[in-house]
């Protein structure tokens, strides 16, 4: 129950951040990825400020087996570079590209009931859906 | 090529990413988990998924229905995207981060924040592809 509510927490914080931010339009978003336009580099101060703050939290998370609560820390295990990764991050960036909107944007805009952010979010969840049935297929 | 500088959108995206490194932060040292929101997404739709994912996806959720209720307006841009086009979008966005593994949270904010070359390698990838995908669009189809 305490890690729910934690989260719960965790997460709001997050969709602030991303209303701050304004990553919730995606006029914003497709102007940083527009490099021969009108070019706003708004954006890399987005995932900057985020690493900024982020890489101290990790670099003491190495060092603990537990958080402060007492809970276990998992950080992902793997490392291997492949074609599944590049191959996914390749068509998760097509898919970015032509909408401007990416998961976490797309849930906060979920919560305010938005029509289109329902129909990507409900998209982003069959997409997943096919993506198990392929790897499962592809082995 | 032009480039704009706007200072109050440089702040307000700083601000924006320090809050979200924190959230980061937070999700990490409380709960010992990475923050992945697509990876959290995911769990959600099968069986075996914990409180902190649904509290998680549910804080986010809340963000957004409390900008609504203190009357922050959606993106023009959102309503001015054809269905069709957020559809085939979000399909691709969830097959893509389903095989990669990560988002721009998963892979660009925890992963280099912990200096993992892989989440490094995924970085490069989405975003060249983003980013030419923006370019054929705009500039050449």
């Amino acid at each position: 129950m305490r890690g729910a509510l934690t989260g719960f927490l965790a997460g709001l914080l997050f969709g602030i951040g991303l209303l701050i931010a304004q990553m919730t339009d995606p006029a914003r978003v497709l102007a940083f990825l527009d490099l021969a336009g009108a070019w706003n580099p708004a954006l890399a101060l987005v995932m900057g400020g985020g690493i900024a703050v982020a890489l101290p939290a990790f670099a003491y998370a190495k060092r603990r087996r537990r958080t402060l609560l007492g809970e276990p820390i998992e950080l992902p295990s793997a490392t291997q570079i492949d074609t599944r990764l590049l191959g996914g991050a390749a068509i998760f960036g097509l898919g970015w590209g032509l909408a401007g909107i990416y998961p976490g944007p797309a849930l906060v805009l979920a919560g305010r009931l938005a029509p289109g952010a329902l129909l990507f979010v409900l998209m982003l969840a069959l997409g997943s859906l096919l993506a198990n049935r392929f790897t499962a297929r592809a082995g | 090529m032009s480039i704009i500088l706007d200072p109050i959108a440089l702040e307000d995206c700083l601000a924006g990413g320090l809050v979200i490194g924190m959230a980061t932060a937070a999700l990490l040292l409380l709960n010992g988990r990475v923050a992945g929101i697509s990876g959290i997404f995911f769990r959600l739709l099968g069986r075996g998924w914990q409180g902190w994912q649904a509290g998680f996806i549910l804080g986010l959720l809340a963000a957004g229905a409390g900008a609504a209720l203190l009357g922050v307006k959606p993106p023009p841009a959102l309503a001015a995207t054809p269905p069709w086009l957020l559809a085939l979008a979000g399909l691709l966005v969830g097959f893509g981060t389903k095989l990669g593994n990560g988002c721009t949270s998963g892979h660009g904010v925890c992963g280099m924040a912990r200096l993992s070359p892989r989440s490094g390698a995924a970085v490069l990838c989405f975003m060249g592809i983003a980013m030419l995908t923006v370019f054929l669009v705009r500039h050449v189809l």
